[in-house]
């Protein structure tokens, strides 16, 4: 089984085909990578896996389940986690509870129980808490637990990000450019993480630019292009394909 | 299906090891632990009546109390979800004019007329919710402005049924026997709702829920990412806060003996954002708070008289100018220096 | 048969209102991004000035231009001392402000001309115009065709003028123009000067056909906000057949319907078109994105 099986996708947007005719599979475990020049569709695939857009034609699968109708928010149920370009957190709440958010599953999300402060609620306030406290730590945030994410660095909000991702127990977390706007040091505590995630048991899907990152840590890369797939295989042998480095022009690779 | 396992080195850790020492305050409160708000104002509601010196007074601290309790439930939609309404007014007076209708038109029993007309409320904005919260900012304003304009014309035009604008008299309340007519009985009645619906407003923000409806502020597919389903949980908070505005235009109804279609015009609903807004965006207390400025606000400016609107529109434009967040943020941090 | 050419006329002459008043609208929400809900007391004052320059003796065209100018006027001092000072408030704080204006223009209406109705004279006599069974005052010419010129004129002066490019670069992107060297405080002041001169226009070409009134802004602001919406908040021609659409959709009504409810149309029309076609009929602001 695959975690994520992704069968002829296709997305038009008036007459531009945005995807067109995608499929890959991405094996459970793994850490995978999707790159292309600007305008390949990798934003459009991205957010056709999360449930923004639906497809055109085609299906998508996590784990054999499939995600074609579902919500945005039903596809978290699925097992699907990711993490913004941007990093977006609610500012009038701190950088825990931010991370308490992705928790929100896992606890009573209904009115008359939250409203009556029940024990259950009041209990798993507080194991939201703990949880999210955990997970920044793991993200190694914990210096941040209780600040105003306004206050925070943007290297901080990125892993504020994944931990809040991580908060709703993904089977497969996207992460969206985590690499961009980050520093060299912040680069290599991110590649240190996402391996820890990795071992752990989660499959990653990467949609990012760094080559140097996608080619150090992809055990799999997906190469798009004009809303196709162009390569696909081991980072070395996307790299020395002919038709890769002329869709980049030369770009260091 | 966890599978990230957290296991600090050396000591052994529980859930809740060091998470609870810090309780930082609710957003929105004076004080840092909830059950210290919900106190403070009991107390408060409690010993008012000492410093009420005539029937005119528990007049106002009724009115203001009523107010409070509608702005609550608005600052929930406005403050915590994020969305804006522009016709609150019209819950209210559906609320008001439905109780008044069902129970001296169709005889029914006012407690019954009184919760049908907050479930029926709550049904127009269920049916009309579902649209009009997909939209975002002015669209969304205008759209809860036109349906509260259009709550005001249907009861300012079916003469037969309403009253229209002569208005129609409301019956007294009655509960357990006794016939709620003197201000001062009625003010204790709206004191216990209105610390009800604080406190249930309290305990909304520390939950799942509370947090959720939070979320709702920003982009719809950040809400999405964590699993909360955005639609069900906007309709769900504009829904609620429709019943108890509502629910709330009938008690005042019932205490007026006598209700108009202006109830549901366009400066109301004015009124009721102005509450939330001078308050303090997003914060139960200055809902309180701004529900009695702009209540008693009218009752300094007859002073003025002739000046009135003129005052009040001069007042609008200072307080947004000089306090744009609110009277809550200012008191609360006048709290933290006198601590000092 | 005639009587559907009758409202179709008396529709388009409230129209061309109800356009300029969504024009001053938009052109305001375009430059500052704030819906500018005194723009109906704008109208007011426009005509309540007139018609008391009038009754102070002054001739006729001479108290109408006074009361466009007295329009403009009020729109820049608007500006200057309620918009400009609040910086970069929340859009629901801007509302506010707006309406503090509006009420603060209706007061002091109120406080100086009280509560009566007034109107002015009609521009060019009361000889009514017969046209195959269709009555037309020829003041309803003058509204629709001096509307008409309004909007070509702007036209215009947005797309050859260089403070109406100017003011549309603003509105475009404001960090742009200012990186232009465009003194976009100035261009905000200019276009609320603008919108109150529109707002201005419409009250005295109004005031000989329909009364006017201290309290008369509410009503007009709002309606005019549901023809900038109706029109997609973006656009100019866009308000101008909102306008239009929304005043013979009332005259419909009026007519044909229950005059009562006449008000509810707009009302009605906005809630629907929000809830099937929410870019308005022309194009206008886009959604959010991540």
């Amino acid at each position: 089984m695959s975690a994520l099986e992704v069968i002829s996708l296709t997305k038009k947007f008036g007459g531009v085909h945005a995807v067109d005719g995608l499929s890959f599979s991405i094996a459970p475990g793994s850490i995978h990578s999707i790159i292309g020049p600007n305008g390949a569709g990798k934003t459009t695939l991205l957010n056709l896996i999360t449930g923004i857009y639906q497809p055109t034609q085609g299906e998508i699968r996590l784990f054999d389940d499939s995600l074609v109708g579902k919500p945005v928010h039903a596809r978290v149920m699925a097992g699907l986690g990711r993490t913004f370009q941007t990093p977006q957190m609610c500012m009038h709440m701190t950088a825990v509870e931010n991370v308490m958010l992705g928790r929100h599953l896992h606890l009573d999300g209904r009115l008359l129980p939250a409203a009556l402060r029940l024990p259950r609620i009041r209990d798993g306030e507080q194991e939201a808490r703990g949880r999210a406290a955990e997970l920044m730590e793991y993200v190694g945030l914990a210096d941040y637990l209780n600040d105003d994410p306004g206050s925070m660095p943007y290297g901080a909000l990125k892993r504020l990000e994944v931990a809040r991702a991580l908060a709703c127990e993904p089977k497969l977390l996207l992460l969206d450019e985590p690499a961009a706007g980050l520093g060299a040091s912040e680069k290599a505590d991110l590649t240190g993480l996402i391996e820890k995630l990795s071992d752990a048991g989660l499959t990653i899907v990467l949609v990012e630019h760094d080559m140097k990152l996608v080619m150090s840590i992809s055990q799999h890369i997906l190469v798009m292009n004009f809303g196709q797939m162009l390569a696909e295989g081991r980072p070395s042998e996307v790299r020395s394909n002919p038709d890769v480095v002329t869709a980049y022009l030369g770009s260091a690779v | 299906m966890s599978n990230i396992e957290v296991k600090r080195k050396g000591s052994s850790i529980g859930m809740s090891s060091g998470t609870n020492e810090y309780q930082r305050p609710i957003a929105g409160h004076i004080f840092r632990w909830p059950v210290t708000n919900v106190a403070v104002l009991a107390v408060l509601l409690v010993c008012l009546p000492l410093a009420l010196k005539s029937g005119f007074h528990y007049h106002l601290a009724v009115l203001v109390g009523i107010n409070a309790t509608i702005a609550i439930s608005l600052n929930l939609l406005m403050g915590y979800a994020g969305q804006v309404s522009l016709g609150h007014a019209g819950f209210v007076a559906l609320g008001a004019y439905g109780t008044a209708i069902l129970s001296s038109r169709y005889g029914w029993p006012v407690p019954l007329a009184l919760l049908s007309s907050a479930v029926g409320a709550g049904l127009v904005a269920f049916v009309v919710g579902r649209p009009i919260l997909r939209l975002k900012g002015y669209y969304l304003a205008l759209g809860t402005l036109g349906l509260g304009m259009l709550i005001y014309l249907v009861i300012s035009n079916e003469v037969w049924l309403t009253g229209g604008p002569d208005g129609m008299t409301v019956p007294v309340l009655e509960l357990f026997g006794v016939r709620l007519m003197d201000p001062a009985d009625w003010y204790w009645l709206v004191a216990v709702m209105l610390i009800l619906v604080f406190w249930l407003s309290t305990n909304l923000a520390n939950s799942p829920l509370g947090r959720a409806l939070r979320a709702l502020e920003g982009p719809e597919a950040v809400a999405g990412s964590v699993g909360i389903n955005v639609p069900w949980n906007k309709l769900l908070v504009f829904t609620l806060s429709a019943v108890i505005a509502a629910l709330m235009g009938g008690f005042l109804a019932l205490y007026a003996g006598f209700i108009s279609p202006s109830l549901a015009d366009f400066m109301h609903s004015i009124e009721l954002v102005l509450m939330v807004l001078i308050g303090g965006l997003g914060s139960v207390v200055g809902a309180i708070l701004g529900a009695a400025v702009i209540t008693l606000l009218p009752q300094v400016l007859t002073v003025v008289e002739e000046y009135e609107t003129l005052v009040f529109g001069l007042i609008l434009i200072g307080v947004m100018l000089f306090m744009p967040r609110g009277l809550q943020p200012s008191l609360r941090n006048l709290w933290r220096r006198i601590k000092r | 048969m005639s009587e559907f050419f009758q409202y179709l006329i008396t529709g388009l002459t409230i129209g061309s209102m109800y356009g300029l008043i969504g024009l001053g609208i938009v052109l305001v929400y375009n430059a500052s991004h704030v819906v500018n809900f005194a723009q109906g007391d704008l109208q007011m004052l426009g005509g309540m000035s007139a018609v008391a320059l009038l009754s102070a003796g002054l001739p006729l065209p001479v108290a109408l231009l006074a009361g466009v100018l007295a329009g403009g006027l009020a729109g820049l001092l608007m500006f200057k001392f309620t918009i400009e000072p609040a910086g970069e408030a929340g859009p629901l704080a801007l509302v506010i402000i707006t309406l503090g204006v509006g009420l603060v223009l209706r007061g002091a209406a109120e406080l100086v001309w009280g509560q009566g109705f007034y109107s002015l004279p009609t521009f060019s006599g009361n000889e009514v115009i017969r046209l195959g069974g269709v009555t037309i005052v020829p003041q309803s010419l003058w509204v629709i065709g001096m509307t008409a010129v309004v909007f070509i004129l702007l036209a215009y002066f947005f797309s050859r003028s260089l403070t109406g490019k100017a003011i549309l670069a603003t509105s475009l992107d404001r960090d742009a123009a200012v990186l232009m060297g465009i003194n976009t405080g100035r261009m905000q002041l200019v276009t609320f000067g603008l919108a109150g001169l529109l707002g201005a226009v419409a009250g005295v070409l109004i005031a000989p056909i329909a009364f006017t009134y201290s309290a008369v802004g509410l009503i007009l602001g709002l309606k005019g906000f549901v023809v900038a919406v109706l029109g997609g908040l973006g656009s100019f021609r866009g308000a101008w057949v909102g306008g239009l659409v929304l005043g013979v959709a009332e005259s419909m009504m009026a007519g044909y319907g229950s005059s009562d409810y006449k008000d509810a149309i707009a009302y009605l029309l906005i809630v629907l078109i929000l809830i099937f076609m929410p870019r308005g009929i022309f194009e206008g602001m886009s959604g959010e994105r991540v």
